[in-house]
């Protein structure tokens, strides 16, 4: 579902990402772990192409993100065929980015209504029901500023299925979250994955690596330094940088 | 329940005194005796000439030259607001060609007062005598036109009040854009939005609630520079009572017909602008009910 072949990345002089290989098969759960700065949610960003790559090539169901490739020629995409290919990528993200000017049904219901143009009874049936499957079908006309953190980012996440995506890509869902708000949403992405959706997820939440990963990738300065099931990376990390992260986030 | 006045309030068995602020009393009686004092001044000044205000107040002529007034505003404004928002989004564009434009625009259109501008238009037909609409460097001629035929005093007016309003409000416009958080456009994004959706839809109706506020001070600000089409004969409020007292020489009884209903008409346009900051925070600044339960486009 997502093949990344020696992946770069640099902002400025700054070498984010230094080459990176990495292969999400589909209906996968893959875990992103890291110290900060490890470069883990600019690959991630990359993937839907918030962040444009600078070396490698990234692939999301077989087609090259952000652009198309004609002989030995990379053609850069225009905005609307980048659009296009987002529309199969859903994302959430560390601070939900809700639209605060909308209620929650009308945060779920906007994209599928503008992009995919659905009709609006439609849109509403849909939106109602995804609303339901994160359990905020009684928040359904509040507005962000009226919900929790946690209910938040259930509302972030319905609102990416919303455009029935293939992928899923989470940056630190739960990192904005007060402690006992964190359960709620991992509980919401537990789901999804049982459900055999593919999921990219950036995370510190060792235990839903542990529980719910099917590949846990460990970066460390812009290179993956580990990579395996959750038992081989978290049970038995062969690297001591890997060790020393999970020694002190554990 | 409300605590009445007399009993004071009781924390326990404790009776609670109030704070006082006797020096506010003191202030309010100065400050009443000062503005009495003032009123008398202007009421009882022979010079005040309230007759003559009475008699010019509802006039044909005022009413005629308040609604041209009010007609200018309106349209300078509309095409302030839409020119401003396109600059705007011009200046933030990633076209390099675009952004050279609309920085040139707001330069030039900001930099020359506006009573240049006014005076500028108001004379435009000695600068082209005609409009003509052909194609270049042939005789070929579609349309051919005295200029002053196409652009009277109003239009002058129309036009200067308009393109230098733009300039301003572009300024206010790009502020409130960018005074979006940028996680909003990387959701849009994110969900596959393209970028006219996204400044439609996601971006514009958050800046307005950072514009609205300082485009209602525009309002106000360009229904008064409006007094300045007088200098062209634009027809409007101040145009036609200056004309009054140029002939009858009662320059302060007209002055204050014209600032009673320049007063009356900002008066209504701060309420229009609080109002329309109220709608504008929503989901920000409101939890009212009666919103919450407003149903879904």
């Amino acid at each position: 579902m997502v093949l990344a072949d020696n992946v770069g990345k640099k902002f400025g002089h700054h070498e984010v990402l230094k080459g990176v290989d990495l292969s999400v098969a589909k209906g996968d759960v893959t875990c992103l772990l890291g110290p900060s700065g490890s470069g883990k949610s600019t690959l991630l960003r990359c993937i839907n192409h918030l962040e444009r790559i600078d070396s490698g090539r990234l692939y999301v169901d077989g087609d090259l993100v952000g652009y198309r490739q004609e002989g030995r020629i990379l053609h850069e995409l225009d905005d609307r065929y980048i659009a296009r290919q987002r529309t199969k990528i859903g994302m959430v993200f560390q601070r939900f980015n809700l639209f605060p000017h909308m209620t929650a049904l009308e945060n779920v219901m906007e994209a599928p209504r503008r992009v995919l143009k659905e009709p609006a009874t439609e849109a509403r049936r849909r939106a109602t029901a995804l609303l339901e499957q994160v359990g905020l079908a009684d928040k359904a006309h509040h507005f962000p500023a009226q919900l929790s953190g946690g209910q938040q980012q259930r509302v972030a996440i319905a609102r990416a299925l919303a455009m029935k995506p293939e992928l899923m890509l989470f940056d630190e869902p739960t990192s904005a979250l007060d402690p006992e708000l964190v359960g709620e949403v991992l509980k919401v992405m537990r789901e999804l994955a049982a459900s055999g959706m593919t999921m990219v997820v950036v995370t510190h939440e060792m235990g839903f690596a542990r529980e719910a990963a099917d590949q846990v990738v460990f970066l460390d300065n812009g290179v993956i330094v580990e990579q395996g099931t959750p038992s081989e990376v978290l049970g038995n990390p062969q690297h001591e940088r890997t060790q020393s992260f999970l020694s002190r986030v554990l | 329940m409300s605590v009445s006045v007399d009993t004071p309030r009781r924390v326990d068995d404790f009776e609670v005194r109030k704070l006082r602020h006797p020096w506010r009393s003191v202030a309010a009686v100065i400050v009443g005796l000062a503005a009495v004092g003032v009123g008398w001044v202007f009421a009882t000044n022979p010079n005040m000439d309230w007759p003559t205000v009475g008699a010019y107040l509802f006039a044909e002529l005022t009413i005629r030259g308040l609604m041209v007034t009010l007609y200018l505003t309106v349209v300078s404004m509309l095409i302030g607001l839409v020119g401003g928002t396109v600059i705007a989004i011009m200046t933030l564009s990633h076209n390099p060609v675009l952004r050279a434009v609309a920085t040139t625009y707001v330069t030039i259109f900001r930099g020359i007062p506006v009573l240049v501008q006014i005076i500028f238009w108001g004379f435009i037909g000695a600068f082209f005598p005609a409009v003509t609409i052909g194609v270049p460097f042939t005789d070929i001629v579609f349309f051919s036109s005295p200029t002053s035929a196409l652009i009277n005093s109003t239009t002058a007016a129309i036009l200067a009040l308009g393109l230098n309003e733009a300039a301003y409000a572009s300024e206010i416009v790009r502020a409130g854009i960018q005074s979006v958080d940028s996680g909003q456009r990387e959701a849009s994004s994110a969900l596959g939005m393209n970028r006219a959706t996204t400044m439609q839809r996601i971006i514009l109706p958050q800046a307005m609630r950072v514009v609205v506020p300082p485009m209602g001070n525009e309002v106000i600000s360009l229904l008064k520079t409006s007094a300045l089409v007088s200098v062209i004969a634009g027809n409007d409020l101040m145009t036609n009572l200056q004309q009054v007292y140029a002939q009858n020489y009662k320059v302060i009884p007209l002055l204050v017909v014209a600032s009673v209903w320049y007063l009356i008409v900002t008066t209504l346009l701060s309420i229009g602008q609080s109002q329309l900051e109220k709608r504008f925070g929503r989901g920000v600044t409101s939890t009212l009910p009666s919103r919450v339960k407003r149903v879904s486009r």
